[in-house]
């Protein structure tokens, strides 16, 4: 082994501390940037990743086999266009109910209609990967769409209506990029699911040449319906919806995946520099040593960038492998929320990352190993003996400029020395003037953390709140509705019954009834979704992003997408028509709405007349404060029942989106966090080291150990301050920031109500976040200055 | 006769935990009294600094017992020993071991001001330190700026803050030119005249000749001569 080699192995043995955080600060920097990296590679059109690896179908459609012969179906295979298809598998819309064993929804209560199809697993398009459970062994066992079942897996479901009443067990959940059906099941199951006089449709998956645009795939389908007989065509559907969800939601989660890679990537290099750096300069003296012995100044650079490279190969190898890890949970999330995307991290990321991550640390350690290798001999050798010395001009000078001749830092030190405060904490407050780069590096590094922390938190609380705007009309205290599987004709609602029997009891506050219903706007072709309100909605949650509420008839609020449609601002007037009639109304305000949405007073659609459906099907009620939801809810279903209802209490409904981007968030700012407050421990530790001389000195005085743990936390409690004072606005300046942008790629804006979440008890505890986070970080190497013996300080140069 | 202010008995320190270990303390039995001037002898590696390291609870004695001042030194936790070194010990050592950043002022305060002393108290002291130092003029400055002599002269000032029954120099002339030695050896001798109890551990016979009205002498961590135990010419008279 040569010299150079022995050095090098025995200068990481030595120093195992620093090693140790090192290796920590490298693996957690480069999981963090593997993790994030990762997510922004999986937010880059995973549906087409996952359409390309699924073999997926641009158009899926159930042909009436007794409009078509099997032999006419087989030849749409070579319809103008297809490059692929599969089928026919038999398919059947079917009407179940839950069994006997589930708990949600209850035992014997209906399901929605769905369409299950039997099939394998495999096969040459639209292949279906299990997420959960396995795949049916045969009959009686059913696999549902993930994201849509509607039972647990291990519940089961019955068809009482059909012959034998056959019983199915939900024994999985796979995903389907075509979104081919609801549920799938044994081939030689769909004989017994099939009620008596029907036959089961035929589905086929068909891929064309050319399906990029909605035009595109409507002339794909013209092709179809020209190969088989009029009418054979029963259901077709587009692979298009899906895919601009799946890439709209994916939008969504770039900005501030963005946002924490590029926090995480500078408080990374910042970090280590300081790391790296510091590791070299407390080093001088063993460098000065090294060249009274003869080595070149290239050979101690050469032993110090490979003495910072050891460590960080190290942490680096455990970081790739780390990131890879926790992204299985992580992406895993994320592939749900985006309907495909990554499973895993590419390669190439982790190979980019380990080179960038690999290459920081040598560009950081560089830079003071030249420095040091360039440093005259007799300089390096006294390095770490100031004021030992015999006070003799070197030693004088060294003294000199640690001890402030520079008059800024003195004054600053005699500043903060008359603080009313314990002499052990003045000290500790003085304690970065000793390096203040170092300081200023930490304390930077600190206020990263602090921006990911914050950003994190103001995402979390403006993604709950924007959740709630979406879901308003399902978060109210108790709703009474008509059950989903239209058991009961919405005509037969006896609204002032119910009204009757909300108002009879106790507690109400406020309610309202909506009734669904849908108009096109003139100048339009297609349908916008309209909830007629009725009642008092000033409870009602829903989020205005511009303008006001309706006052009352002839005013609406409409969602963002209906103004892109319809080209239309808050203020303007536009029709609602129906089987031609209209009515003039004005844009009052825009909703926080997703989908292409109108709400209106139900008066405003009067004018329709009978041709749009304005009877209330849902109830809206809010309670007084106190009142147990609970015990209204059940005590209003008794009343509701006999009328075909439900009253049932509300909820919050959290999106699979919504909880992804919450566990990216907390993922990332942990990890964030611990970068931050690794950063504080190894420069509290390089401050402790190098000053662990005068350590024994004032322990030798009488220091007691907390009064040693008090001066060592104190010593970051002015960088942990400041970090928090300027990364909590910079915080919330970037929220305010992503925020918008994560809404306008979800085709939505924000209302001001869900931009503004921090108050003052929120930024109170974000702006103390900086210094718990920098006093966690002092923590440990307070308590190992605490311990150090006062004799073996002493002693230490 | 006055009381011993420093008692230690069958005190012995071994860093090596292996039986072939050679203790680097064997056996050290000695009593201070008060107002006494002890000089220790002996060559390096004789144990004279880890004898003062035990009795200023720098180190704990792997067996015997140190008593200081009435406080058993070798019972005591972390906590109780700060307490101790800041009430009944001051210490002077051979490279001054003042802050480098902190001015002469700041430097004599530290210890009244680890212990808790009022301001205003601690200031006026400490001026009174200095000034009967010879050191007030250097109040302000930092001791990278002040000669040797000077700066053990600080140290000593920064040793006494506390009115300590026990001053404890571990060669304090040994980083000093003749000049700041002789300087230094006037200092302790005007101290232990004033009634300051004064051990001192050096290699310097003539620090020890002239501040020290007994000496003893260690030899591999053994206590070889004890002048105490040699008769006085008046006695022997």
């Amino acid at each position: 082994m040569s010299a150079l080699s022995k050095v090098v192995r025995a200068g990481v043995g030595r120093k195992r501390v620093q090693t140790l955080v090192m290796v920590l600060t490298t693996m957690m920097s480069v999981t963090a940037c593997i993790l994030a990296t990762g997510l922004l590679v999986a937010a880059q059109g995973p549906y087409q990743r996952s359409f390309t690896a699924q073999h997926g179908a641009h158009l899926n459609v159930l042909y009436d086999p007794a409009k078509a012969s099997p032999a006419q179906l087989a030849a749409t295979a070579g319809a103008p266009g297809v490059t692929a298809s599969s089928g026919p598998y038999p398919a059947l819309t079917v009407q179940a109910h839950a069994g006997t064993d589930t708990k949600v929804p209850p035992p014997g209560s209906p399901l929605p209609p769905m369409t299950l199809v039997g099939r394998a697993q495999d096969g040459p398009m639209d292949g279906l990967r299990i997420t959960t459970g396995r795949w049916v062994a045969g009959p009686g066992e059913v696999v549902f769409l993930d994201g849509h079942s509607p039972l647990a897996v291990g519940d089961s479901m019955q068809f009482p209506d059909l012959p034998g009443k056959p019983v199915l067990k939900v024994v999985g959940l796979a995903s389907s990029v075509s979104w081919s059906a609801d549920g799938w099941i044994a081939p030689e199951q769909v004989a017994g699911l099939t009620a008596p006089g029907t036959v089961p449709a035929a589905q086929y998956l068909y891929r064309f040449a050319h399906a990029g645009t909605d035009a595109e795939v409507t002339a794909d389908r013209a092709a179809l319906a020209a190969a088989v007989p009029g009418g054979a065509l029963a259901r077709v559907t587009s692979y298009r919806p899906a895919q601009e969800a799946a890439n709209r939601t994916a939008s969504t989660f770039v900005p501030f995946v963005t946002a924490f890679g590029v926090l995480g990537l500078a408080m990374s290099v910042l970090i280590i520099g300081v790391v790296v750096s510091g590791a070299v300069g407390a080093a001088t003296r063993r460098i000065g040593i090294l060249k009274a012995l003869g080595f070149t100044p290239a050979q101690v650079a050469r032993a110090y960038v490979g003495q910072a490279l050891i460590p960080a190969g190290v942490g680096t190898a455990l970081g790739v492998l780390g990131g890879n890890l926790l992204s299985v949970p992580v992406l895993g999330l994320a592939h749900k929320a985006l309907r495909g995307g990554l499973l895993g991290i590419p390669l190439w990321v982790d190979v980019v990352v380990a080179v960038v991550a690999l290459a920081a640390v040598a560009g950081t350690a560089l830079v003071p190993a030249l420095r040091a290798g360039r440093l005259r001999t007799v300089e390096a050798l006294a390095v770490g003996r100031a004021g030992t010395g015999t006070g003799g001009a070197a030693d004088r000078g060294r003294s000199a400029r640690r001890g402030g001749t520079d008059g800024r830092v003195a004054r600053g030190r005699e500043l903060i020395g008359r603080l009313p405060v314990p002499r052990a904490f003045s000290l500790g407050l003085a304690t970065p003037l000793n390096r203040p780069a170092r300081s200023v590096t930490t304390a930077a590094a600190v206020a990263l953390g602090t921006i990911g922390v914050t950003l994190s938190v103001g995402l979390t609380l403006s993604l709950g709140a924007f959740q709630d705007g979406l879901t308003a009309g399902r978060s109210d205290q108790v709703l009474v509705e008509v059950p989903f599987d239209g058991s009961t004709p919405v005509d037969h609602v006896d609204e002032a019954a119910v009204a009757k029997a909300i108002e009879a009891r106790p507690g109400v506050r406020a309610w309202y009834s909506s009734a669904p219903s849908t108009a096109v706007p003139a100048g339009s072709t297609s349908r916008s979704q309209v909830v007629a309100f009725s009642g008092d909605t000033s409870r009602s949650g829903y989020q205005l992003v511009s303008g006001r509420w309706f006052q009352g008839p002839g005013e609406i609020v409409v969602g963002a997408t209906f103004l892109r449609a319809n080209q239309a601002k808050v203020g303007d007037t536009i029709a609602l028509t129906d089987h031609g009639r209209s009515v003039p109304t004005k844009i009052t305000g825009e909703i926080l709405a997703t989908d292409d949405m109108v709400f209106v007073d139900r008066a405003t659609l009067a004018p329709l007349g009978n041709t749009v459906h304005t009877e209330a099907s849902s109830f809206h009620i809010d309670l007084t404060p106190g009142t147990d939801a609970h015990a209204y809810a059940d005590a209003l279903d008794e009343a509701v029942s006999p009328m075909g209802l439900t009253a049932e209490p509300g909820g919050q409904h959290i999106s699979i989106v919504m909880l992804a981007m919450n566990t990216l968030a907390v993922t990332l700012t942990v990890l964030l966090s611990v970068v931050a407050g690794l950063g504080v421990l190894n420069t509290v530790l390089l401050d402790t080291r190098e000053r662990v001389h005068d350590l024994g000195v004032l322990k030798a005085l009488g220091m007691s150990p907390r009064q040693t743990v008090g001066m060592v936390l104190t010593s970051v409690c002015g960088s942990g301050l400041v970090a928090g004072l300027i990364g909590v606005p910079l915080g919330i300046l970037v929220h305010h920031a992503v925020m918008p942008a994560m809404a306008r790629a979800a085709g939505v804006g924000v209302p001001e109500a869900d931009l503004t979440v921090f108050d003052l008890s929120v930024v109170g505890p974000l702006i103390l976040g900086g210094l718990v986070l920098a006093l966690l970080g002092a923590a440990l190497p307070a308590t190992w200055a605490a311990r150090t013996r006062t004799v073996t300080a002493l002693r230490t140069e | 006769m006055n009381a011993p202010i420093i008692r230690i008995r069958g005190v012995s320190r071994t860093y090596d935990r292996s039986d072939a270990a050679r203790p680097a303390l064997a056996g050290i039995d000695l009593e201070v009294r008060a107002g006494e001037a002890l000089a220790v002898l002996g060559r390096s590696g004789s144990g004279k600094s880890t004898l003062l390291n035990l009795i200023a609870g720098l180190d704990r004695p792997s067996e015997g017992r140190v008593e200081v001042d009435g406080v058993a030194v070798h019972e005591l936790g972390e906590a109780a020993l700060a307490e101790y070194r800041r009430t009944r010990i001051g210490m002077v050592f051979q490279f001054f071991n003042l802050l480098d950043d902190l001015n002469v002022l700041d430097n004599v305060l530290l210890p009244a001001q680890l212990a808790g002393m009022r301001r205003e108290q601690a200031r006026a002291r400490a001026e009174e330190l200095l000034e009967r130092l010879g050191v007030a003029r250097h109040a302000r400055a930092f001791p990278g700026r002040l000669s040797g002599g000077e700066r053990q002269r600080v140290a000593v000032a920064r040793a006494l803050m506390n009115r300590p029954p026990l001053l404890l120099a571990d060669e304090p002339t040994g980083a000093l030119d003749t000049a700041s030695a002789a300087d230094v050896r006037d200092l302790l001798r005007g101290l232990n005249e004033e009634g300051q109890t004064i051990l001192l551990v050096t290699h310097d016979t003539a620090l020890a000749e002239a501040c020290a009205r007994r000496t003893i002498e260690l030899l591999d961590g053994r206590l070889v001569r004890d002048t105490a135990d040699v008769p006085s010419p008046e006695a022997v008279r």
